[in-house]
Protein backbone atom coordinates (compact mmCIF):
# COMPACT_ATOMS: atom_id res chain seq x y z
CA UNK A 1 0.00 0.00 0.00
CA UNK A 2 0.95 3.61 -0.25
CA UNK A 3 2.68 4.56 2.97
CA UNK A 4 0.87 7.43 4.61
CA UNK A 5 3.12 7.33 7.65
CA UNK A 6 6.82 7.98 7.41
CA UNK A 7 9.25 5.16 8.22
CA UNK A 8 11.20 5.37 11.47
CA UNK A 9 13.87 8.05 11.68
CA UNK A 10 12.63 9.96 8.64
CA UNK A 11 10.82 12.89 10.25
CA UNK A 12 12.75 16.03 9.32
CA UNK A 13 13.76 17.99 12.42
CA UNK A 14 15.09 21.50 12.96
CA UNK A 15 18.88 21.56 12.51
CA UNK A 16 21.85 23.77 13.22
CA UNK A 17 21.66 27.50 12.59
CA UNK A 18 24.59 29.26 10.98
CA UNK A 19 23.43 32.86 11.34
CA UNK A 20 25.20 35.77 9.71
CA UNK A 21 27.11 38.13 12.01
CA UNK A 22 26.54 40.98 9.59
CA UNK A 23 23.30 42.84 10.33
CA UNK A 24 20.96 44.16 7.62
CA UNK A 25 22.24 44.42 4.07
CA UNK A 26 21.62 41.74 1.51
CA UNK A 27 21.28 38.67 3.75
CA UNK A 28 19.40 35.61 2.44
CA UNK A 29 18.24 32.75 4.60
CA UNK A 30 18.89 29.31 3.08
CA UNK A 31 17.47 26.14 4.66
CA UNK A 32 18.97 22.88 3.48
CA UNK A 33 17.95 19.26 4.10
CA UNK A 34 20.77 17.39 5.81
CA UNK A 35 21.05 13.66 6.42
CA UNK A 36 24.11 11.66 7.26
CA UNK A 37 23.80 7.87 6.83
CA UNK A 38 26.57 7.26 9.38
CA UNK A 39 25.09 9.26 12.26
CA UNK A 40 21.89 7.24 12.72
CA UNK A 41 20.06 10.51 13.37
CA UNK A 42 16.92 11.84 11.73
CA UNK A 43 17.29 14.22 8.79
CA UNK A 44 17.30 17.89 9.76
CA UNK A 45 16.96 21.32 8.16
CA UNK A 46 20.11 23.37 8.67
CA UNK A 47 19.84 27.13 8.36
CA UNK A 48 22.50 29.27 6.70
CA UNK A 49 22.46 33.02 6.30
CA UNK A 50 24.54 34.26 3.40
CA UNK A 51 25.44 37.68 2.08
CA UNK A 52 24.17 37.96 -1.47
CA UNK A 53 26.55 40.87 -2.15
CA UNK A 54 29.40 38.37 -2.20
CA UNK A 55 27.49 35.53 -3.86
CA UNK A 56 26.90 34.56 -7.50
CA UNK A 57 23.41 34.91 -8.98
CA UNK A 58 22.25 31.30 -9.00
CA UNK A 59 21.06 28.96 -6.25
CA UNK A 60 24.03 26.70 -6.99
CA UNK A 61 26.35 29.66 -6.30
CA UNK A 62 24.72 30.00 -2.89
CA UNK A 63 25.19 26.29 -2.13
CA UNK A 64 28.83 26.37 -3.24
CA UNK A 65 29.38 29.49 -1.12
CA UNK A 66 27.91 27.69 1.90
CA UNK A 67 30.16 24.67 1.35
CA UNK A 68 33.25 26.85 0.83
CA UNK A 69 32.74 29.37 3.59
CA UNK A 70 30.35 28.02 6.22
CA UNK A 71 29.90 24.25 6.27
CA UNK A 72 32.21 21.94 4.31
CA UNK A 73 30.23 18.84 5.39
CA UNK A 74 27.38 19.70 3.01
CA UNK A 75 27.11 17.10 0.22
CA UNK A 76 25.59 17.81 -3.21
CA UNK A 77 26.27 17.03 -6.88
CA UNK A 78 27.26 19.66 -9.42
CA UNK A 79 29.39 19.84 -12.50
CA UNK A 80 28.73 22.07 -15.53
CA UNK A 81 27.01 25.00 -13.71
CA UNK A 82 25.12 25.86 -16.91
CA UNK A 83 22.19 23.46 -17.16
CA UNK A 84 23.60 20.84 -19.49
CA UNK A 85 24.80 18.09 -17.15
CA UNK A 86 21.77 17.66 -14.87
CA UNK A 87 23.85 16.91 -11.78
CA UNK A 88 22.47 19.64 -9.52
CA UNK A 89 18.80 18.68 -9.84
CA UNK A 90 17.10 19.25 -6.47
CA UNK A 91 13.88 20.50 -4.94
CA UNK A 92 14.09 24.26 -4.45
CA UNK A 93 11.15 26.02 -2.78
CA UNK A 94 8.89 23.10 -3.58
CA UNK A 95 9.81 22.65 -7.23
CA UNK A 96 12.28 20.28 -8.82
CA UNK A 97 14.80 22.23 -10.84
CA UNK A 98 18.48 22.70 -11.58
CA UNK A 99 20.21 24.76 -8.89
CA UNK A 100 22.61 26.15 -11.49
CA UNK A 101 19.89 27.76 -13.63
CA UNK A 102 17.58 28.87 -10.81
CA UNK A 103 18.26 32.54 -10.05
CA UNK A 104 18.21 33.47 -6.37
CA UNK A 105 16.33 36.70 -7.14
CA UNK A 106 13.43 34.63 -8.52
CA UNK A 107 12.97 32.96 -5.14
CA UNK A 108 10.90 34.88 -2.62
CA UNK A 109 11.62 34.59 1.10
CA UNK A 110 13.96 31.97 2.49
CA UNK A 111 15.27 29.35 0.07
CA UNK A 112 14.34 25.81 1.11
CA UNK A 113 16.32 23.06 -0.56
CA UNK A 114 15.54 19.34 -0.43
CA UNK A 115 16.90 16.43 -2.46
CA UNK A 116 14.74 15.16 -5.36
CA UNK A 117 11.49 13.81 -3.87
CA UNK A 118 10.87 10.13 -3.17
CA UNK A 119 14.39 8.97 -4.00
CA UNK A 120 16.64 7.10 -1.58
CA UNK A 121 19.03 9.64 -0.13
CA UNK A 122 22.74 8.80 -0.05
CA UNK A 123 23.69 11.93 1.87
CA UNK A 124 22.20 15.44 2.15
CA UNK A 125 21.18 16.52 -1.38
CA UNK A 126 22.60 13.44 -3.10
CA UNK A 127 19.91 10.93 -4.19
CA UNK A 128 20.57 7.38 -5.35
CA UNK A 129 20.09 7.43 -9.15
CA UNK A 130 20.99 3.75 -9.73
CA UNK A 131 17.47 2.53 -10.58
CA UNK A 132 16.73 5.59 -12.72
CA UNK A 133 19.83 4.97 -14.84
CA UNK A 134 19.08 1.24 -15.03
CA UNK A 135 15.60 2.08 -16.34
CA UNK A 136 17.25 4.32 -18.94
CA UNK A 137 19.52 1.45 -20.02
CA UNK A 138 16.49 -0.86 -20.22
CA UNK A 139 14.94 1.11 -23.11
CA UNK A 140 18.11 0.59 -25.23
CA UNK A 141 18.98 4.24 -25.80
CA UNK A 142 21.01 3.65 -28.92
CA UNK A 143 20.22 3.23 -32.62
CA UNK A 144 19.17 -0.28 -33.62
CA UNK A 145 19.26 -1.21 -37.29
CA UNK A 146 19.29 -4.23 -39.57
CA UNK A 147 20.76 -2.26 -42.46
CA UNK A 148 24.53 -1.80 -42.09
CA UNK A 149 25.72 1.79 -41.95
CA UNK A 150 26.87 3.20 -45.35
CA UNK A 151 30.61 2.61 -45.70
CA UNK A 152 31.48 6.11 -46.82
CA UNK A 153 29.16 8.39 -44.91
CA UNK A 154 26.73 8.82 -42.03
CA UNK A 155 23.11 7.56 -42.08
CA UNK A 156 21.10 10.25 -43.82
CA UNK A 157 18.14 12.01 -42.27
CA UNK A 158 15.93 14.70 -43.81
CA UNK A 159 15.67 18.11 -42.19
CA UNK A 160 12.00 17.36 -41.51
CA UNK A 161 12.75 14.04 -39.78
CA UNK A 162 15.57 15.62 -37.80
CA UNK A 163 13.17 18.28 -36.52
CA UNK A 164 11.07 15.52 -34.93
CA UNK A 165 13.88 15.08 -32.41
CA UNK A 166 13.62 18.71 -31.30
CA UNK A 167 12.23 18.92 -27.81
CA UNK A 168 13.51 15.41 -27.13
CA UNK A 169 17.27 15.45 -27.70
CA UNK A 170 17.67 18.35 -25.25
CA UNK A 171 16.72 16.13 -22.30
CA UNK A 172 19.67 15.88 -19.93
CA UNK A 173 18.23 13.12 -17.69
CA UNK A 174 18.33 15.27 -14.56
CA UNK A 175 15.28 13.34 -13.24
CA UNK A 176 13.40 16.49 -12.18
CA UNK A 177 10.32 15.31 -14.10
CA UNK A 178 10.31 11.68 -12.98
CA UNK A 179 10.73 12.61 -9.33
CA UNK A 180 7.91 15.17 -9.54
CA UNK A 181 5.49 12.51 -10.86
CA UNK A 182 3.16 10.99 -8.24
CA UNK A 183 2.82 7.86 -10.36
CA UNK A 184 6.60 7.50 -10.30
CA UNK A 185 6.60 7.99 -6.53
CA UNK A 186 4.13 5.13 -6.00
CA UNK A 187 5.29 2.75 -8.70
CA UNK A 188 8.85 3.56 -9.77
CA UNK A 189 9.83 -0.09 -9.36
CA UNK A 190 7.89 -0.80 -12.58
CA UNK A 191 6.77 2.52 -14.09
CA UNK A 192 9.51 4.01 -16.27
CA UNK A 193 8.61 7.62 -15.51
CA UNK A 194 8.47 10.68 -17.79
CA UNK A 195 12.21 11.13 -18.35
CA UNK A 196 12.80 7.57 -19.52
CA UNK A 197 9.60 7.53 -21.62
CA UNK A 198 10.64 10.79 -23.32
CA UNK A 199 14.00 9.18 -24.09
CA UNK A 200 12.23 6.04 -25.36
CA UNK A 201 10.13 8.22 -27.67
CA UNK A 202 13.28 9.94 -28.90
CA UNK A 203 14.33 6.56 -30.40
CA UNK A 204 10.81 5.66 -31.55
CA UNK A 205 10.57 8.79 -33.75
CA UNK A 206 14.17 8.65 -34.99
CA UNK A 207 13.80 8.02 -38.75
CA UNK A 208 17.13 6.13 -38.80
CA UNK A 209 16.08 3.55 -36.22
CA UNK A 210 14.67 0.27 -37.58
CA UNK A 211 13.36 -1.27 -34.35
CA UNK A 212 10.33 0.94 -33.74
CA UNK A 213 7.93 -1.99 -33.39
CA UNK A 214 10.08 -3.80 -30.84
CA UNK A 215 10.49 -0.56 -28.88
CA UNK A 216 6.71 -0.14 -28.76
CA UNK A 217 6.35 -3.83 -27.78
CA UNK A 218 8.66 -3.28 -24.85
CA UNK A 219 6.70 -0.24 -23.64
CA UNK A 220 3.21 -1.70 -24.04
CA UNK A 221 2.66 -2.59 -20.42
CA UNK A 222 0.17 -1.48 -17.76
CA UNK A 223 3.04 -0.41 -15.53
CA UNK A 224 6.01 0.56 -17.71
CA UNK A 225 3.92 3.05 -19.72
CA UNK A 226 0.29 3.19 -18.63
CA UNK A 227 0.94 4.36 -15.06
CA UNK A 228 1.07 7.79 -16.73
CA UNK A 229 -2.27 9.42 -15.95
CA UNK A 230 -1.47 12.72 -17.67
CA UNK A 231 -0.89 14.51 -14.38
CA UNK A 232 1.49 16.90 -16.24
CA UNK A 233 3.73 17.58 -13.24
CA UNK A 234 6.65 16.51 -15.47
CA UNK A 235 6.02 19.22 -18.05
CA UNK A 236 5.35 21.77 -15.33
CA UNK A 237 8.69 21.17 -13.62
CA UNK A 238 11.10 20.49 -16.51
CA UNK A 239 13.99 22.96 -16.09
CA UNK A 240 14.78 22.65 -19.81
CA UNK A 241 11.24 23.60 -20.84
CA UNK A 242 10.55 20.24 -22.48
CA UNK A 243 7.22 18.41 -22.62
CA UNK A 244 7.57 14.79 -21.43
CA UNK A 245 3.77 14.48 -21.11
CA UNK A 246 3.42 15.12 -24.83
CA UNK A 247 6.10 12.54 -25.66
CA UNK A 248 4.22 9.96 -23.56
CA UNK A 249 0.95 10.88 -25.30
CA UNK A 250 2.69 10.33 -28.65
CA UNK A 251 3.80 6.84 -27.56
CA UNK A 252 0.20 6.02 -26.57
CA UNK A 253 -1.00 7.33 -29.96
CA UNK A 254 1.52 5.10 -31.77
CA UNK A 255 0.27 2.09 -29.81
CA UNK A 256 -3.35 2.79 -30.78
CA UNK A 257 -2.35 3.53 -34.36
CA UNK A 258 -0.79 0.11 -34.87
CA UNK A 259 -3.78 -1.83 -33.53
CA UNK B 1 16.82 -10.62 -4.71
CA UNK B 2 19.69 -8.93 -2.99
CA UNK B 3 22.33 -9.78 -5.57
CA UNK B 4 20.33 -8.85 -8.65
CA UNK B 5 21.87 -6.15 -10.80
CA UNK B 6 20.11 -2.78 -11.23
CA UNK B 7 19.33 -3.51 -14.89
CA UNK B 8 17.80 -6.86 -13.99
CA UNK B 9 15.55 -5.13 -11.43
CA UNK B 10 14.61 -2.42 -13.94
CA UNK B 11 13.68 -4.98 -16.60
CA UNK B 12 11.74 -7.08 -14.08
CA UNK B 13 9.44 -9.60 -15.75
CA UNK B 14 9.47 -7.63 -19.00
CA UNK B 15 6.59 -6.10 -20.90
CA UNK B 16 3.08 -7.55 -20.54
CA UNK B 17 2.50 -6.58 -24.21
CA UNK B 18 -0.95 -5.29 -23.29
CA UNK B 19 -2.50 -2.22 -21.76
CA UNK B 20 -3.32 -0.25 -24.92
CA UNK B 21 -6.72 -1.87 -25.25
CA UNK B 22 -7.52 -1.15 -21.59
CA UNK B 23 -6.42 2.47 -21.99
CA UNK B 24 -8.28 2.99 -25.26
CA UNK B 25 -11.50 1.38 -23.99
CA UNK B 26 -11.41 3.65 -20.95
CA UNK B 27 -11.28 6.70 -23.26
CA UNK B 28 -14.04 5.37 -25.54
CA UNK B 29 -16.42 4.63 -22.64
CA UNK B 30 -15.61 8.06 -21.18
CA UNK B 31 -16.62 9.76 -24.42
CA UNK B 32 -19.76 7.63 -24.67
CA UNK B 33 -20.68 8.60 -21.12
CA UNK B 34 -20.77 12.33 -21.91
CA UNK B 35 -24.08 12.23 -23.83
CA UNK B 36 -25.36 9.22 -21.87
CA UNK B 37 -24.99 10.82 -18.42
CA UNK B 38 -26.46 14.09 -19.74
CA UNK B 39 -29.47 12.17 -21.04
CA UNK B 40 -29.74 10.16 -17.82
CA UNK B 41 -29.43 13.28 -15.63
CA UNK B 42 -32.19 15.10 -17.50
CA UNK B 43 -34.38 11.98 -17.35
CA UNK B 44 -33.90 11.64 -13.58
CA UNK B 45 -34.86 15.29 -13.05
CA UNK B 46 -38.11 14.77 -15.01
CA UNK B 47 -39.13 11.59 -13.15
CA UNK B 48 -40.07 12.57 -9.53
CA UNK B 49 -43.56 13.82 -10.33
CA UNK B 50 -44.38 10.86 -12.56
CA UNK B 51 -46.71 7.98 -11.68
CA UNK B 52 -45.50 4.36 -11.57
CA UNK B 53 -47.34 3.59 -14.80
CA UNK B 54 -45.79 6.58 -16.56
CA UNK B 55 -42.27 5.51 -15.55
CA UNK B 56 -42.84 1.95 -16.78
CA UNK B 57 -44.13 3.44 -20.01
CA UNK B 58 -41.14 5.73 -20.27
CA UNK B 59 -38.63 2.91 -19.74
CA UNK B 60 -40.53 0.70 -22.18
CA UNK B 61 -40.22 3.12 -25.09
CA UNK B 62 -37.59 1.59 -27.44
CA UNK B 63 -35.38 4.69 -27.47
CA UNK B 64 -35.29 4.97 -23.66
CA UNK B 65 -34.69 1.23 -23.21
CA UNK B 66 -31.69 1.27 -25.52
CA UNK B 67 -30.31 4.45 -23.95
CA UNK B 68 -30.75 2.99 -20.48
CA UNK B 69 -29.01 -0.27 -21.40
CA UNK B 70 -26.19 1.68 -23.10
CA UNK B 71 -25.75 3.81 -19.98
CA UNK B 72 -25.64 0.75 -17.71
CA UNK B 73 -23.05 -1.01 -19.90
CA UNK B 74 -20.86 2.11 -20.33
CA UNK B 75 -21.00 3.09 -16.65
CA UNK B 76 -20.05 -0.34 -15.33
CA UNK B 77 -17.43 -1.02 -18.03
CA UNK B 78 -15.83 2.36 -17.36
CA UNK B 79 -15.99 1.83 -13.59
CA UNK B 80 -14.31 -1.58 -13.79
CA UNK B 81 -11.46 -0.21 -15.91
CA UNK B 82 -11.04 2.90 -13.76
CA UNK B 83 -11.13 1.22 -10.37
CA UNK B 84 -8.61 -1.37 -11.59
CA UNK B 85 -6.19 1.46 -12.44
CA UNK B 86 -6.68 3.06 -9.02
CA UNK B 87 -6.02 -0.26 -7.26
CA UNK B 88 -2.91 -0.89 -9.37
CA UNK B 89 -1.67 2.60 -8.48
CA UNK B 90 -2.05 2.33 -4.73
CA UNK B 91 -2.06 -1.31 -3.63
CA UNK B 92 1.40 -2.82 -3.71
CA UNK B 93 0.96 -6.12 -1.89
CA UNK B 94 0.49 -8.61 -4.72
CA UNK B 95 -2.23 -10.81 -3.16
CA UNK B 96 -4.18 -7.77 -1.96
CA UNK B 97 -3.96 -6.17 -5.38
CA UNK B 98 -5.14 -9.34 -7.10
CA UNK B 99 -8.05 -9.94 -4.73
CA UNK B 100 -9.13 -6.28 -4.80
CA UNK B 101 -9.23 -6.25 -8.62
CA UNK B 102 -11.05 -9.60 -8.74
CA UNK B 103 -13.60 -8.48 -6.13
CA UNK B 104 -14.19 -5.20 -7.99
CA UNK B 105 -14.78 -6.99 -11.27
CA UNK B 106 -17.10 -9.65 -9.85
CA UNK B 107 -19.17 -7.21 -7.80
CA UNK B 108 -19.51 -4.63 -10.59
CA UNK B 109 -20.38 -7.27 -13.20
CA UNK B 110 -23.02 -8.60 -10.80
CA UNK B 111 -24.44 -5.09 -10.36
CA UNK B 112 -24.43 -4.52 -14.12
CA UNK B 113 -26.31 -7.79 -14.73
CA UNK B 114 -28.80 -6.93 -11.96
CA UNK B 115 -29.42 -3.50 -13.53
CA UNK B 116 -29.87 -5.01 -16.98
CA UNK B 117 -32.21 -7.69 -15.62
CA UNK B 118 -34.27 -5.03 -13.83
CA UNK B 119 -34.60 -2.99 -17.03
CA UNK B 120 -35.62 -6.01 -19.09
CA UNK B 121 -38.07 -7.17 -16.41
CA UNK B 122 -39.71 -3.76 -16.36
CA UNK B 123 -40.22 -3.68 -20.12
CA UNK B 124 -41.36 -7.34 -20.32
CA UNK B 125 -43.40 -7.79 -17.15
CA UNK B 126 -44.07 -4.15 -16.22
Amino acid sequence: MVEFTLPKNSVVQPGKEHLSEKQGGNIKRVEIYRWDPDSGENPRMDVYEIDLDTCGPMTLDAIIKIKNEIDSTLAFRRSCREGVCGSCAMNINGKNTLACTKAIEDLDGPIRIYPLPHMEVIKDLVPDMTHFYAQYASIKPWIETQTPAPADRERLQSVEDRSKLDGLYECILCACCSTSCPSYWWNSDRYLGPAILLQAYRWIVDSRDENTGERLDDLEDPFKLYRCHTIMACTDTCPKGLNPAKAIAEIKKHLVERQ
Amino acid sequence: MKFRTPISKARGLGSAKEGSHHWWTQRVTAIALIPLTLWFGIAIVMIPGAEYKQIVGWISSPWNTVMLISTIVAVFYHAILGIQVVIEDYVHVEWMKLSAILATKLILIFYALAALYATLRIIMVG
